[in-house]
């Protein structure tokens, strides 16, 4: 057990700070849509990594099989995967109307128009 | 009709009153009409319960729980019954003087204007019969809500500012200031019911805390007027002079210094109170407040504002009497309401029918206005008279009893006060009196005879009611010592 | 059998009903279908409420899964109380919609509108009545996917932007939950709510419970809009349609302070929350801040409808200054307002929506005089702003004299100053609304003398009427706030 076996977590903790800083620093509406896809795939790795015992195998009522891996993450994870795929199909179809409503997808050049014409329809 | 049924009338009367004439608002004299109907009903409603008040019953009302453990309940008692008397007695003056002063001025929003006067009286009738903190505060905080239509009645930049001012320092008193008084006293005491003898005795707050607690009191009543939270009075003045008439010589400031005294009689107990010596500090700032305001009255050019300062000097004569903690002056407070309600609405009145028939509001305008306006300018007279407590004016017997406890309380200060607020009254009424009889008036104005009828009739009948009531004080007088427990 | 069924049914009925409103397509069916449904969601709440009143928590295995292995639907004190008012507001909404809607979507989009509404309205019960945590996510992200749509819905181009943002705050926000959620299953091993409860004592004080607390903390408030994670708030309310606006002010962010108190108190317990952390000083703490700055702010606002999100801030800061008290009269106070603001802000928008089909916008310069051409919807909006005060005789004040009690009995009594003091900032941008409507003359952009259609005003009003009769009689509310605040202190859920 050392600072290194846990490179799980470790990785964990890398695509969640990289993508909450890719939400907060890009200002393309798209690129946040990533940020925020990467940030999500870190919780699917937090869940699914430690559900994976060492030495465990499937859940196979048999003899051979002893020990079992949790299979409940997994069923987690693809939930949370599907919210995560909604998630992103409904920002870009946002942000497909944002490109037909302003003509662009950069969110200071969105509110510079806001500010210069509030009123817009 | 049962008791409860009576105190139920009192307050549905002017509150169905105010919604039938908002539906007659299309005929002036059908809604008028029902003004003088609902008025005359409730005076006989509150008229009704008086015997039984006298004999010593204290008719009650529950109407519902509003909290676990408070309720919205009322109980009819000496102090109540007479503010309700005044109240509801004079709405039907008032009534009489607004038609003739809303139609001589041609107002706008007359419907809006009688419906919110209604309804501002249902709020005084529950104030008046509340049997608990929290009721009475509901009707307070209603009260202070009606009434800013009624001050902002004008809609023009001069309302708008007053009514800010009125509504600010009204709300801003009662929401920050009182509310938790209230509640404290519910966390402390366990009830919220008047009970003579108050109710915290037994909670256990030392005597700065009570004091402390006395405090948020006074000065989140702010109807009562105390300096520093009197602006809104003179404020209030922007509004028609009906308005100012009844609600800022009558309810309103009444109601404020009718809760001051239900508070120190029974929330806090005048024992209580005078044993670990939380109030002295109250006589201070009633009799600062009496003194201020009649030097401010004695400078103020125009009528209304020295007939607004004069009433905050008149409440605090309240508050001060009602601060010596003896019995005698508690029931001088208690009388003083309705002296002083009679003798200021009169003043009003009078102010009002200069307005309307001269369009004069400054004190100096008013050279030789008594002989062109005799019966105005006498009931003017009369009700100066009261104010200042000359005999046989209704003012002099609630002074005269508020001289008797102060002596008796041997509080050689508020004598003092007393006798030096006589003098500054004096002061700035009478020569308004000289310069209307004896002055001429200035060269060169039209002639002009005396106000409308309706208004003329009002303000004799005050008039005369302020000199009747030395002599028919038997109801009042009773009242008064029965708040005070004698 | 449908009793039997109830908790089950009361989610899974609004659920269904999307997809066949979008085979439907017909928009007066699909506003009946919404409608109804909204009815039903209504009925079986109070149902439910009545049964845990009478007999206690009512407890359903979802597929017969005994719990904690299976997803359980659990219905409490305070599960109850939610669901109550969730159902009721969405029971109002609903006719409301059908004149705003059609005024406000373009007519091919309607019928989206209502599965959508379905939806939300699905996530959010299933929220309120569920057992399982991560169950909890997924509803949470059922309702908040349909909210983003929602608010996209909204007339104004900004809308969209608003939307976007909403959507990207609320996923971090759903995600972190979710983050929070895992690392209590890696200790405990198990989702449910009440399983975990039992086991968590032991681990207390372990870092990765810690940090759940935080992760879900951080998580929620996102989702329930407390400073200064409050920024997609103003946007978002004032530029989706009118029935949006008034059916999520009055739900979404009260079934996130429902989670908050449920995690709290329910599943980490208060000896470890208000105990050992620091958290009613946190939530203390902010909770001021929310009041105090989003009340200034609302004070300068141009728009009506942003004044009132920006109030909503405030008045949630109120609700989450109760559960930072952790008192029993605080726990009261906090959930006795977020029904009692429930319904006043509903009450509020609902108005305001007439304003916009009259005005098109709820600009104050449009609004100079509406006294005088929309007198039922003036009044409406002085009555429900009363309450938003907190004048005694409507709901707010119920909510303010907990709020006060609680802080005096803690001897706070500088937070019950600060209490009070800042609902006199309540009075004075009602009164703004007060001034502009009564004291000034119709101006030119004033719309013409005309009501709402009755469509609109009678839902509208039943909210008002409410707002008074729950000043008056409290003995729901109250009864309501005090049973869940006891067994929130109590310790098990």
């Amino acid at each position: 057990m050392s600072v290194a076996s846990h490179y799980s977590y470790w990785i964990t903790v890398l695509l969640m700070t990289a993508g909450l800083y890719i939400v907060i620093a890009r200002g393309n509406l798209v690129k946040k849509l990533i940020g925020l896809a990467i940030f999500q795939t870190s919780v699917y790795l937090l869940y699914i990594a430690p559900g994976k015992l060492i030495g465990g195998t499937a859940p196979i009522v048999a003899e051979a099989f002893k020990l079992y891996s949790n299979p409940l993450p997994h069923v987690l994870i693809l939930t949370a995967i599907v919210v995560g795929v909604a998630t992103l199909a409904l920002g870009l179809a946002i942000t497909v109307r944002v490109r037909e409503t302003y003509g662009s997808i950069e969110e200071d050049e969105i509110l510079a128009a806001d500010r210069d014409d509030p009123d817009g329809a | 009709m049962s008791a409860a049924q009576l105190i139920a009338a009192a307050l549905l009367v002017p509150a169905a009153g105010a919604g039938l004439l908002a539906l007659a608002g299309r005929r002036p004299n059908l809604r008028e009409a029902v003004t003088l109907v609902a008025a005359a009903l409730l005076f006989a409603c509150v008229v009704a319960l008086a015997p039984p008040v006298l004999a010593g019953a204290r008719p009650q009302l529950f109407a519902l729980e509003l909290l676990p453990g408070i309720a919205l309940g009322f109980r009819v008692e000496p102090l109540g019954m007479l503010f309700a008397l005044v109240a509801s007695g004079l709405w039907i003056v008032n009534s009489l003087y607004s038609i003739g002063y809303m139609r001589a001025n041609g107002e706008p929003h007359q419907t809006r204007f009688y419906a919110c006067f209604a309804l501002a009286l249902a709020a005084t009738m529950g104030i008046a019969f509340a049997a608990n903190l929290l009721t009475l505060f509901l009707f307070y905080e209603m009260l202070t809500l009606v009434t800013w239509p009624l001050v902002t009645h004008h809609g023009d930049d001069e309302a708008r500012a007053g009514g800010r001012v009125y509504l600010g320092l009204l709300l801003g008193t009662s929401i920050v200031l009182l509310l938790p008084a209230i509640i404290a006293t519910w966390a402390y005491a366990g009830t919220l019911e008047f009970a003579p003898g108050g109710i915290l005795r037994d909670a256990g707050l030392s005597g700065p805390a009570l004091g402390g607690l006395l405090a948020l009191y006074v000065f989140g009543i702010g109807k009562a007027a105390l300096m520093p939270v009197h602006r809104w009075l003179p404020a209030a003045m922007v509004a028609p002079t009906p308005v100012s008439a009844l609600l800022h010589a009558v309810a309103v400031v009444k109601a404020g210094v009718f809760a001051v005294l239900k508070v120190i009689l029974y929330v806090f107990g005048v024992e209580a109170l005078a044993g670990v010596r939380a109030s002295d500090w109250l006589p201070a700032v009633a009799g600062f407040t009496v003194i201020a305001a009649s030097i401010v009255a004695l400078h103020a050019d125009n009528l209304k504002r020295r007939l607004a300062y004069s009433t905050v000097s008149q409440l605090s004569y309240v508050v001060l009497s009602a601060s010596l903690l003896v019995p005698l002056s508690a029931a001088a407070a208690a009388l003083h309401i309705a002296a002083h309600a009679l003798g200021k609405i009169t003043l009003f009145f009078a102010a009002g029918a200069i307005y309307t028939v001269t369009g004069k509001t400054e004190v100096s305008q008013l050279d030789g206005v008594g002989r062109r306006m005799p019966w105005t300018m006498g009931a003017f007279a009369v009700g100066a008279l009261s104010l200042i407590g000359i005999p046989p004016a209704a003012g002099f017997l609630s002074k005269w009893l508020m001289f008797q406890g102060a002596a008796a309380a041997g509080h050689w200060p508020a004598l003092v006060v007393l006798g030096a607020s006589t003098l500054l009254n004096a002061a700035y009424f009478l020569p308004i009196v000289h310069a209307a009889f004896l002055r001429a008036p200035p060269a060169g104005e039209p002639g002009h005879g005396e106000a409308p009828w309706t208004m003329v009739a009002a303000l004799t009948a005050t008039a005369a009611a302020t000199l009747a009531l030395p002599f028919a004080a038997a109801v009042p007088l009773a009242l008064a010592r029965a708040t005070a427990g004698l | 059998m449908i009793l039997e069924h109830l908790p089950a049914l009361q989610v899974t009925v609004p659920l269904a009903a999307a997809p066949l409103i979008v085979l439907v397509r017909q928009s007066t069916v699909a506003w009946g279908v919404a409608t109804a449904v909204s009815w039903f969601a209504f009925a079986a709440a109070l149902l439910l409420a009545t049964q845990v009143a009478g007999g206690g928590p009512v407890s359903y295995a979802l597929g017969s899964w005994p719990p904690p292995w299976g997803i359980e639907y659990r219905v409490d004190a305070l599960s109850a109380f939610v669901l109550v008012l969730v159902s009721g507001v969405a029971a109002v909404v609903a006719p409301f919609a059908w004149r705003s809607v059609a005024a406000e979507l373009p007519r091919d989009r309607v019928y989206l509108f209502y599965a959508l509404y379905c939806l939300c309205l699905a996530g959010l019960l299933g929220m309120t009545i569920t057992g399982d945590a991560f169950n909890l996510f997924v509803f949470m992200e059922i309702s908040s996917l349909a909210s983003y749509v929602l608010i996209a819905l909204g007339r104004h181009r900004r809308a969209l932007l608003a939307a976007y943002q909403y959507l990207i705050l609320g996923t971090i926000g759903a995600t972190f939950y979710v983050i929070g959620v895992g690392l209590l299953y890696l200790m405990t091993g198990t989702l449910n709510l009440a399983d975990m409860a039992a086991r968590l004592p032991a681990l207390a004080g372990t870092r990765p419970v810690l940090a759940a607390l935080a992760f879900i903390t951080v998580g929620v408030s996102l989702k329930l809009a407390l400073f200064p994670l409050h920024l997609w708030l103003p946007n978002a309310y004032a530029y989706a349609p009118s029935a949006v606006t008034a059916f999520l002010a009055a739900t979404a962010t009260k079934v996130s302070v429902y989670i908050l108190l449920r995690f709290y108190f329910g599943v980490f317990g208060a000896r470890l929350v208000v105990g050992e952390l620091p958290m009613p000083e946190i939530l203390l703490a902010l909770s001021i801040l929310a009041i105090v700055t989003a009340s200034l702010v609302a004070l300068w606002q141009a728009d009506l409808k942003r004044l009132l999100a920006y109030s909503s801030v405030a008045q949630i800061g109120y609700i989450t200054l109760g559960v930072g008290m952790a008192s029993r009269d605080g726990l009261t106070a906090a959930v006795v307002h977020l029904f009692n603001h429930g319904i006043t802000k509903g009450a509020l928008f609902l108005l305001v929506g007439g304003i916009a089909l009259r005005a098109g916008r709820a600009g104050f310069e449009r609004l100079q005089g509406l006294g005088q051409v929309m007198p039922l919807t003036s009044l409406g909006i002085v009555l429900a702003g009363l309450s938003l005060i907190g004048v005694p005789g409507t709901a707010g004040f119920i909510s303010k004299w907990y709020l006060v009690l609680g802080a005096i009995e803690a001897e706070r009594w500088w937070l019950a100053a600060l209490v009070v003091a800042t609902s006199l900032i309540a009075v004075a941008y009602v009164w703004r609304f007060v001034e502009a409507a009564y004291l000034a003359p119709p101006g030119a952009a004033t719309p013409q003398p005309g009501e709402a259609p009755r469509a609109m005003l009678v839902p509208a009003w039943l909210l008002v009427a409410a707002c008074i009769w729950f000043g008056l009689d409290t003995s729901f509310t109250v009864r309501g706030a005090r049973s869940a605040a006891l067994l929130l202190l109590g310790g098990a859920p």
